[in-house]
């Protein structure tokens, strides 16, 4: 980070030991400012409730609404629909079209039109159904519009099956067409499968780089860094002192949304997962560097966070971080393989949903630690220790 | 174990403004030494410098020998700082402060109880920094200074946001460090503080050294007047002007004031017309001294 010389600690010639001092060898004096350092940086993390909400609640928030838009749909109970009189595109079903029906709406039965609708608009229903005279009424809330067209849906596939079946009989030809009614699960598996390891990689590239940038900021505006300056600890110690804390907070990451995904949302790990370890390591490293960039051209902490959320936040939808590209443009691509969050991304998929082995993440890594090479090249030429 | 310091024809400049201009001066082992000055007079400045934290634009500074600038651990283990304005880890207790501190300059974490004792901040031994008052946060950041047990301190203006029962203790604490044997720099706008602490004082102004003395070589070179006070009806003010030895006598709110430099003469007179009602009398303080050299002007 600096670019000036860092004496060594615990030379020989050191003076000799003044009372109650450390007699240790200059390992032992260079490993505890490392200790001390980080244990301090992370203990200003956790005890932040803000940064806290931003490094955990909030990618976690992403992967329960991608997650849960598609799981649910898949796993929702059928819809509450009230028969009010006879409708014998129902009561009149053969056997196995009564079955596929049950199966896509609940039906119970209400004498009172009025009680029926009064129900349906205070939302304890979705739709009231009617026959009269061979037209069949479906009346929905514009509350929900979406169940209720999901409602008419079923209700025409139903009496379409009825038209076919009267014609059958009519005609004693067998049903051109028939209803079935299936679940999504297979699709929303689809969804959970790419966004886990894909917001994962969103999630750790944000909290390194903002972790770095306002650390950064914030610790050269309290002046703390002069203080430092004048304390026997080197530059790398505190660079390292923040690579460590970047890293605990990336695995945690990583436990919580795998643990979510598999546990929750039914996500289905191949058996190369645990390669997310040095894939985000390298991830970590290399958005450090660009938080540390970022903090270092900054003067406020509020400039540095805009700075890395102008960086990350891009980058991580033309790094399919909350879409996948496949359908995007040519250009758009290309423009992506230059991003490090689109390798991490890749690399994520790749061992934990992909099924590809160690090979898949050699490339990743080595393109993430040459961002951070440079990246960490540049912020140490442009770092300053005073406001 | 005290250390020596030599600052030789130091001069630092930010562009186009001399911060300071041309000091020398020597700190012996185990001196208590104050740097005076008006605000912006440079003593942060050659603090600073003393310290390691700035390279001067020319001249030479060593401690104990060495080049503060280089920055070696093995000089920066032997001193103590303490910032003008404080700086600390965000969101740790003041402890765990201490703690972090020791631990950067490898000591055990032995002495903080004694050391929170000692800045009076036992009570707010598990308070986070953002917590903490002005002047508690000061009397951390002293505490953060002392936790390696230095040979030499450095502090600017420690006492600035101190109350009076805090400041006195600070005395004790910073009395006991010099005692033994350890060499002690600090700076103060409070003079009563300096003629209390410091062996010897610099006064310095606009980055120069003016002067550089002890206290009371300082005050007695100055040659100021004795000022006698008395209530305002003690005596009138014109039987006041013709007493013997008077330089000079004013009214103002508080009473009568009487400058002279024979103070027995005016004092037995004025026992004699057994006019003492509300007496008081000041000798020249290094107050005098300071305003004597810097003026009464605001400073930018
Ligand atoms: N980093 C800097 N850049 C530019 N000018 C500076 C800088 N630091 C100090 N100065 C200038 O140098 C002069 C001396 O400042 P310094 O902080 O040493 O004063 P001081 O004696 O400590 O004052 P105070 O009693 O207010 O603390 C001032 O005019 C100040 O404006
Ligand atoms: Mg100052």
């Amino acid at each position: 980070m600096s670019t000036e010389t860092e004496p060594e600690t615990g030379t020989s010639t050191a003076a000799p030991d003044r009372s109650g001092s450390s007699t240790g060898a200059g390992d032992a004096r260079a490993a505890r400012p490392l200790k001390a350092l980080t244990l301090a940086m992370f203990k200003g993390f956790v005890r932040d409730r803000m940064t806290l909400f931003w490094a955990i609640a909030f990618p976690l928030m992403f992967l329960v609404l991608f997650g849960g838009i598609f799981t649910d749909q898949g796993q929702s109970r059928p819809a509450d629909v009230i028969v009010v009189g006879d409708v014998s595109v129902i009561d009149d079903a053969p056997t196995q079209a009564r079955e596929a029906i049950d199966r896509a709406i609940a039906i119970t039965r209400e004498d009172d039109l009025d009680a029926a609708l009064a129900k349906v608009r205070d939302g304890d229903a979705t739709a009231v159904v009617t026959e009269e005279g061979g037209e069949v009424t479906v009346r929905y809330s514009a509350a929900d519009a979406v169940a209720g067209a999901q409602i008419q849906g079923v209700m025409q596939a139903i009496v379409q099956q009825a038209n076919t079946a009267v014609y059958q009989q009519a005609t004693g030809e067998p049903p051109a067409f028939t209803f079935t009614a299936s679940q999504v699960e297979d699709e929303s598996l689809q969804a959970i499968q790419y966004v886990t390891p894909s917001l994962l990689g969103w999630a750790v590239a944000m909290s390194a780089t903002f972790g770095a940038a306002a650390n950064l900021v914030m610790w050269r505006k309290s002046g703390l860094l002069r203080r430092l300056r004048l304390a026997p600890v080197r530059t790398s110690s505190v660079v390292l002192a923040r690579v460590g804390v970047s890293l605990v907070i990336a695995l945690v990451q990583a436990v919580i949304f795998i643990g979510l995904g598999v546990g929750a949302f039914g996500l289905q790990l191949s058996g190369w997962w645990p390669l997310v370890v040095p894939l985000l390591l390298a991830g970590t490293l290399a958005f450090l560097s660009i938080g540390m960039l970022a903090g270092a051209v900054s003067k406020t902490e509020e400039g540095a966070i805009g700075l890395a959320n102008f960086i990350v936040l891009p980058m991580a939808f033309l790094s399919g971080s909350f879409f996948p590209l496949d359908g995007a443009p040519a250009w758009l691509r290309a423009v992506s393989n230059a991003l490090p969050l689109k390798h991490l991304n890749q690399g994520m998929l790749d061992v934990m949903v992909r099924e590809q082995g160690p090979s898949a993440i050699v490339l990743p890594i080595v393109i993430l630690l040459g961002f951070a090479a440079v990246f960490a090249t540049i912020s140490a030429r442009l770092f300053r220790w005073e406001a | 174990m005290g250390v020596q310091i030599e600052v030789d024809q130091l001069t630092m400049r930010y562009g186009d403004v001399t911060a300071v201009d041309g000091i020398s001066f020597t700190v012996a082992p185990g001196e208590f030494f104050g740097l005076l000055g008006p605000n912006g007079a440079g003593k942060t400045t050659t603090l600073e410098t003393i310290e390691g934290l700035r390279s001067p634009t020319s001249g030479r500074v060593s401690v104990a020998g060495r080049d503060p600038a280089r920055r070696e651990p093995d000089l920066q283990r032997r001193i103590g700082v303490q910032l003008q304005s404080s700086a600390f880890f965000e969101r740790l207790t003041a402890v765990e402060q201490l703690q972090t501190f020791g631990a950067i300059y490898g000591v055990p974490a032995a002495r903080l109880d004694e050391l929170l004792e000692q800045v009076g901040l036992t009570e707010k031994a598990t308070a986070q920094v953002e917590d903490l008052s002005g002047g508690q946060k000061q009397r951390l950041s002293i505490a953060c200074a002392l936790v390696h047990d230095p040979d030499v301190v450095f502090l600017d203006e420690p006492t600035a946001a101190l109350d009076p029962q805090a400041r006195r203790n600070l005395w004790d604490v910073l009395r006991g460090i010099n005692d033994s044997g350890r060499t002690v720099v600090l700076t103060t706008h409070y003079m009563e503080e300096a003629e209390e602490l410091c062996d010897r004082v610099a006064i310095v102004d606009h980055g120069r050294l003016l002067e550089l003395d002890t206290p009371g070589a300082l005050i007695r070179k100055l040659d100021a007047a004795t000022r006698i006070g008395l209530a305002a009806e003690a005596i009138a003010l014109e039987d006041a002007r013709g007493l013997p030895g008077a330089e000079s006598v004013r009214l103002d709110g508080s009473g009568l004031v009487i400058q002279t430099r024979e103070p027995a003469t005016v004092l037995a007179e004025l026992g004699r017309r057994e006019a003492l009602e509300g007496l008081s009398v000041s000798k020249g303080t290094l107050e005098d001294v300071f305003l004597d050299l810097t003026g009464r002007e605001y400073r930018a």
